[in-house]
């Protein structure tokens, strides 16, 4: 492939790569949790259960910690297709720039403009205009991933467009068009569910470490507990089958307009009907071959035609400087389709447990939905590693080359920037995770006080030490 | 369709500069609290200087991806040479941002730790930081840039010169200066007195950083200096060097009589001033020297379409943003922190 082989190309493409990967964890956590939130808020509302205010103030401090990582990471964002993309930028920008407008006019301003209210504001505005103002973060982050992915979905499958002579600049033509490009109702979907399916496993493991904990020290884990746990354990029974029936919907519209990425990620070099399909293989991009490759005899074609004897694609039908880099998507592909399956395994585990009404009691259900926390989260990464890899070697699919794509800027600058976001987002978002975790290591309470306490602001900080405010915590909740 | 070419940008032009100095002032009055810090040591008052914008900062900032998202989408001529161009700064400065908004929460949950120093010092690095790239770059782009085929052709350090400093120290200044007469009407006591002996030498800082880049910038470039001097242009811009001295007698009288909100508001004033000024100088160019905002725009319907949503859009989002100011509106004081 011509375009491995300049450096400064290919730092510009890690670091577009490691930006973009740490920002996609908050978006989509932030996606699932703010829907999670104002469920919580709204079942409290209608029911006045104390469990679902519960709930929602143990949430709010994790979602006010991931809500701050995913606006700083985005930042970075906003600003780096221009500063290492431009001529990207500059040619498609009359296109994605003014989608990422209407992203930052009708998602940005409106979570941030009621994120406060939401985080402060339950003693200020009252009940139901606070359900509002959850409610309006909530569809915030669903906007917000609509227009990103429609750009996105833009990138992969172009339409609505001219190119003018010139300047080889895109030009919108039909702006419906352009938004409603034919991988974009596909990948919102599947990238929807993805972010629901993380959340709930997150909130899944963190119900079943305290329940395990609570078995540990011989009590009965208490109701916040388990009310999260069930929720948690429901989405994972209905979101995790959805999810893989929608993946094969996205995976059978990738076949119609991005055949060669489903060549590469099958490790298919030579178009066939009644093709197989390869559990594991090494695909070889120089020799034109899979190394050791485990065959499922007709899979191949059942699975991505739904017939026996359907034609699937080979990387050889694609000219060597069109294929993108099949190593990398053969396996994150195979990860995220096992993951997947293993996310509906539990899902209907749970359907079981919960029949024999044992769901709250089978300690090794509950060490696997431990297990599985970040399950969602890893499939979710390699979905996009497969999709984006996927689509090399273009930027706008079929169009613009990456390597025709990237800025003019030194390679020393290059070289300092993709150190300087490394040694900070380890540090930061390590920093961030770490404060997660202890957050979520204390179980939520009975009577989980407002995020604004009457008086003094180290409340909280003294709360996340859970032997010091709540004695009983330290031998589980 | 020739005049629609001609207008389109020029709309936009006055809808980025607006977008701009909101998030200058706004974000500006975050980022010099986050510098205060260093003349703050108190622990409680830090905590009511942040509370007074934790529940805001994260709509401030969203201005400043606003800018980026229209330069992006109406400017990519000049997105695509700016960003380049400043590459460095720029990167400076949003990691300098990650420090600053991830220290809102972080310093609160790791109190119990020991690392909230840490946190504290982020947040006051971060917002100096981030001060400092932003005055830079804006220099940067006033000094101008070396452009090629309409792409950036020169050094990663070009920007990186006495005038930019001097604009990157100016907004560090104004910066602080913003937060603490934004300190002076939101809070009380030592606090607030404080605020207003800092303000006062802050306000000095700023007003002899705005006459020395105002006397620099027209030795620039020729046209600068004809855009200021020439007639009947003089008419027009005289004004706003006069503006500035009124506003700065209308700020040391509101200091001494004690206003709350005066100060503040003669401090956005010369924001505000400040800003129309640069604009008045380098109009009609978007990338000083060489190309004009025409050069760079994109086309008419990408222009059109995005201006029929703004349209609509900006006035929600200033409706329901100075409803959240009004929420939390008031004195805060150590008895409400919202952590």
């Amino acid at each position: 492939m011509q375009y491995a082989h300049d450096p400064a190309l290919l730092l510009a493409r890690f670091q577009f790569a490691f930006t973009v990967g740490v920002h996609i964890i908050f978006p989509a956590f932030s996606i699932g949790l703010a829907a999670y939130l104002a469920v919580l808020e709204g079942l409290w509302l209608r029911t006045g259960r104390s469990v679902f205010l519960d709930l929602y103030r143990y949430w709010i401090k994790v979602f006010s910690i991931v809500f701050g990582m995913g606006v700083v990471s985005g930042l970075v964002m906003s600003y780096e297709f221009g500063t290492n993309w431009s001529i990207f930028s500059k040619k498609a920008g009359p296109i994605t720039g003014v989608l990422l407008s209407y992203e930052v006019m009708t998602a940005f301003f409106l979570e941030a403009g009621f994120l406060g209210v939401m985080l402060f504001g339950m003693n200020k505005v009252g009940r139901k205009l606070h359900f509002a103002a959850t409610c309006c973060v909530s569809v915030g982050t669903l906007i917000s991933m609509t227009w990103i992915l429609s750009s996105n979905s833009w990138m992969q499958t172009p339409r609505g467009y001219t190119i003018d002579p010139t300047t080889g600049r895109f030009m919108p033509a039909d702006w419906l068009a352009i938004i409603f490009n034919p991988s974009f109702p596909f990948r919102l979907v599947h990238m929807g569910l993805a972010a629901f399916l993380s959340v709930a496993f997150i909130v899944g493991a963190t119900g079943a470490w305290h329940m395990l904990r609570a078995r540990k020290a011989g009590k009965i884990s208490s109701e916040p507990v388990r009310v999260m746990f069930s929720m948690a354990m429901w989405m994972a029974a209905i979101v995790a089958p959805l999810q893989i029936l929608a993946g094969d919907a996205h995976g059978l519209n990738t076949l119609k307009y991005q055949p060669a990425k489903i060549a590469a990620m099958e490790g298919d070099w030579v178009s066939e009907d009644h093709a197989p399909e390869l559990l594991f293989g090494i695909p070889n991009m120089k020799t034109e071959h899979t190394d050791y490759a485990v065959k499922l005899p007709l899979a191949g074609s059942l699975i991505l035609t739904h017939r026996l004897n359907g034609k699937v694609p080979g990387m050889k039908d694609f000219p060597r400087d069109q294929r993108p880099p099949s190593p990398v998507i053969f396996f994150s592909f195979r990860i995220m389709v096992a993951l997947g399956m293993l996310m509906m395994l539990v899902g209907l585990w749970s359907l079981w447990l919960r029949r024999n009404s044992t769901l709250f009691t089978n300690p090794l259900f509950h060490r696997v939905a431990l297990c599985m926390a970040p399950a969602g989260f890893l499939a979710l990464l390699c979905g996009w590693i497969t999709t984006e890899v996927g689509r090399q070697p273009w930027t706008v699919y079929g169009l613009l080359r990456t390597s025709d794509s990237v800025s003019p800027v030194a390679l020393s600058s290059l070289a300092f920037s993709m150190t300087a976001f490394v040694v900070v987002y380890v540090l930061v978002f390590g920093s961030g995770m770490g404060i997660l975790v202890r957050m979520l290591g204390r179980a939520p309470q009975e009577g989980e006080h407002d995020t604004p306490p009457s008086h003094a602001s180290g409340i909280l900080a003294t709360s996340m030490h859970p032997g010091v405010i709540d004695p009983s915590a330290g031998k589980g909740a | 369709m020739m005049d629609f070419a001609y207008w389109l940008p020029i709309v936009w032009a006055v809808i980025l500069v607006a977008a701009i100095s909101i998030y200058v002032v706004l974000d500006g009055f975050d980022l010099g609290i986050g510098m205060l810090f260093a003349l703050e040591r108190h622990p409680e008052r830090r905590d009511v200087m942040v509370n007074t914008i934790a529940p805001v900062w994260d709509g401030n900032e969203t201005w400043m991806v606003l800018g980026g998202a229209v330069l992006y989408g109406v400017f990519p001529g000049a997105y695509a040479t700016l960003l380049p161009a400043f590459y460095l700064p720029i990167v400076l400065m949003l990691l300098a941002l990650i420090f600053r908004g991830v220290a809102f929460e972080f310093r609160v949950m790791t109190r119990s730790t020991g690392r909230e120093g840490m946190w504290n010092a982020g947040f006051m690095a971060g917002s100096a930081i981030a001060a400092f790239c932003q005055g830079a770059i804006l220099g940067g782009v006033v000094q101008g840039i070396r452009v090629v085929d309409g792409a950036f052709a020169g050094g990663p350090l070009d920007w990186l010169t006495p005038f930019s400093i001097l604009c990157g120290l100016s907004v560090m200044c104004g910066y602080a200066l913003l937060g603490a007469t934004w300190l002076i009407w939101r809070t009380t006591g030592v606090l607030e007195a404080s605020c207003r002996r800092w303000a006062a030498r802050l306000a000095l800082g700023l007003f002899i950083g705005i006459v020395a880049v105002s006397l620099w910038t027209p030795l620039l470039h020729a046209p600068y200096l004809r855009r200021w001097t020439d007639w009947p242009n003089i008419a027009f811009v005289a004004p706003v060097p006069v503006l500035v001295v009124v506003l700065g007698a209308l700020f040391v009288m509101g200091l001494r009589r004690g206003h709350t909100k005066g100060p503040f508001l003669c401090a956005l004033g010369w924001f505000f001033l400040c800003l129309s000024g640069l604009g008045i100088t380098v109009w009609p160019y978007a990338v000083p020297p060489g190309l004009t905002l025409w050069d760079v725009s994109s086309p008419p319907s990408s222009q059109f379409f995005q201006l029929i949503g703004t349209a609509i859009l900006l006035p929600i989002i200033l409706t329901y943003t100075i409803y959240s100011y009004h929420v939390f509106r008031g004195k805060v004081t150590e008895t409400d922190g919202y952590h």
